[in-house]
């Protein structure tokens, strides 16, 4: 799950919620189905968490090469 | 002696100074270097506008060319150190203005321009050459539809190649910070000018060869960007450098250059072309707030189907419960019976007691002697009537004889030999009586019975031809002899 990208998590969940909403699995199934749906929702949403706000400038060693990163100072 | 007017009349063979000449025979060297000074004094800086031909830049790194029109060509030179600072990559049939000054080059007898400024001699030329070399780079696919990849839905780390200050960056970060805050790394370039195009594709091949899971973070998406401009700010990204950058990335590249309506060969080579920085960031990433909530809903809906899933199985589970009977129920009515039986049990065997005295008294109260002293005496009376008595037995002799004698008067009055004594013959053949003539033909030989015998007869005249031949030798043995006639009944 955890390599799972975002879209992809999203798409199966979709079909997860579709399948419950038709209510033709098994009850047994649905509640494993249903469970499914909750990890990937969770997973969702840390990944939509994880997604915050970081600007950083590049910074260049002698021959070019990315070598870190500073905070972006943009003026 | 002779002045140079005489040349023509008097063809000398030596040519000797004379006093008072004013044209004195210069050496090619002292004339070239005449023609040096006047040349460079002349046109110490010149502009020139021409079509660049027979472009080469030599391995020293100066740049040759001749600049032409339709009647004249001038050779000309541009040094290493000036070619540094070129804009634009100098190609043949390009119209550029070139900015030098007019020099000799005295051991080849030849004049050139050494150029240390070039620029293309308007925007015409600037597009003439722009579409060469889009149809160059076209024609080597680098703009094919099929290299363009998708872009990530979601990107985790967006680089950005760009200049760090002015409008655009900031743009970009607003949008994607109103939309989905996103990890942004700037990659710091020059986006007009001398070296521009060259650091915008070190930048976008820089950024393709981080690695993964090194110290800086690999992007996996990137926007190329710049504001608008004229043709000729713009002219970086259409450096073939910058094209072929873009479009060898491994990571996917957005390219966001100019204005609307500017297009540059970068933003073809792009994966995607957004038409302005700000749109490059609403393409690079969703919105947050519409995901979270969409994730929301689904989560939403979710349990409303399950929740709705196990009510319904509670429902249909009340309703088997409510068709299945208490099992107290189930023991009730059993124990009820079984009370029920076990509260008759006594009763029933006293009164079945009762029965059976009642039986038995009544029974006993009738086993009386005089009962059986009755029956004897009934037993003799009917022994006495049952003994024979011999009149009773020939008064039915007689009755028999009587019926005896009746019957045989009857029979004998039946007999049919009776009439054979009135004269009577009765015909038969093979023990069958004959009664017609068509018989009697059909038989040839009969038997005739009198009241005392019979005859055998043959007739003469037989009806079918076999009767004839069989009858004297199958004559009866009794024939004739007379046979005692049994009086019979029938």
């Amino acid at each position: 799950m955890t390599g799972k990208s975002f879209e992809d998590a999203l798409r199966e969940l979709e079909t997860v919620v579709g399948k419950l909403e038709r209510g033709d699995v098994p009850l047994e199934e649905s509640l494993a189905l249903y469970a499914r749906g909750d990890q990937l929702r969770l997973h969702c949403e840390a990944r939509l968490r994880e997604a915050q706000a970081r600007i950083e400038q590049i910074t260049l060693n002698n021959v070019g090469a990315p070598a870190g990163t500073v905070p972006f100072d943009g003026a | 002696m002779n002045d140079l007017s005489d040349n023509e009349d008097n063809a000398r063979l030596l040519a000797e100074a004379t006093p008072g000449d004013n044209a004195p025979a210069l050496s090619v060297s002292e004339l070239s270097a005449a023609l040096k000074r006047s040349v460079e004094d002349r046109f110490g800086l010149v502009r020139v506008r021409g079509e660049l031909s027979g472009v080469k830049r030599a391995a020293s790194g100066h740049f040759y060319f001749a600049l032409k029109d339709e009647n004249a060509l001038l050779d000309g030179v541009m040094w290493k150190g000036s070619v540094s600072r070129l804009p634009f990559r100098p190609e043949d049939g390009l119209e550029v203005v070139a900015t030098g000054k007019l020099t000799t080059y005295p051991g080849r007898s030849k004049y050139q321009i050494v150029a240390d400024r070039m620029e293309i001699a308007g925007a015409g030329a600037l597009m003439a050459l722009l579409e060469q070399r889009k149809r160059q780079l076209a024609a080597e696919g680098l703009f094919a539809p099929e290299r363009k990849v998708l872009l990530p839905y979601l990107p985790r780390v967006i680089g950005v190649v760009t200049s760090p200050t002015g409008a655009v960056i900031r743009d970009i970060l607003h949008r994607l910070a109103d939309r989905c805050p996103t990890h942004v790394i700037v990659w710091p370039v020059l986006v007009q000018g001398e070296g521009a195009a060259a650091q915008v594709a070190a930048a976008v091949n820089g950024f393709n060869q981080i690695a993964p899971n090194g110290p800086v973070p690999r992007p996996d998406l990137l926007i190329v960007a710049r504001g608008g401009g004229s043709i000729e700010d713009l002219w970086a990204f259409n450096e073939e450098i910058v094209v072929r950058a873009v479009a060898g990335s491994d990571i996917p590249i957005i390219s966001a250059v100019g204005h609307e309506t500017d297009t540059t060969l970068c933003d073809f080579a792009a994966d995607v072309r957004a038409p302005t920085p700000t749109a490059a960031a609403e393409i690079a990433v969703p919105v947050v707030a519409e995901l979270t909530a969409m994730i929301r809903e689904f989560g939403l809906r979710a349990s409303r189907a399950i929740w709705r899933d196990q009510e319904r199985a509670r429902e249909r589970l009340a309703a088997l419960s409510r068709l299945l009977p208490p099992p107290q129920r189930l023991i009730e009515q059993r124990q009820q019976r079984l009370d029920d039986l076990a509260d008759r049990l006594p009763r029933a065997l006293a009164h079945r007691n009762v029965r059976a005295r009642g039986e038995l008294d009544r029974l006993a109260g009738s086993l009386r002697p005089a009962l059986l002293q009755a029956r004897l005496d009934q037993a003799r009376t009917r022994l006495t009537a049952a003994t024979p008595r011999p009149q009773i037995l020939v008064q039915r002799i007689d009755r028999e004889h009587q019926r005896l004698d009746a019957l045989w008067r009857l029979a004998a009055s039946l007999n049919p030999d009776l009439v054979l004594k009135r004269g009577y013959a009765r015909v038969e053949a093979n023990g069958h009586a004959i009664t017609d003539t068509a018989q009697a033909r059909k038989a040839g030989q009969m038997r005739l019975h009198f009241a005392d015998g019979a005859v055998d007869i043959r007739i003469d005249q037989p009806g079918a031809g076999s009767g004839g031949a069989s009858g004297p030798k199958s004559g009866p043995k009794t024939g004739g002899t007379g046979k005692p006639a049994q009086p019979s009944l029938f």
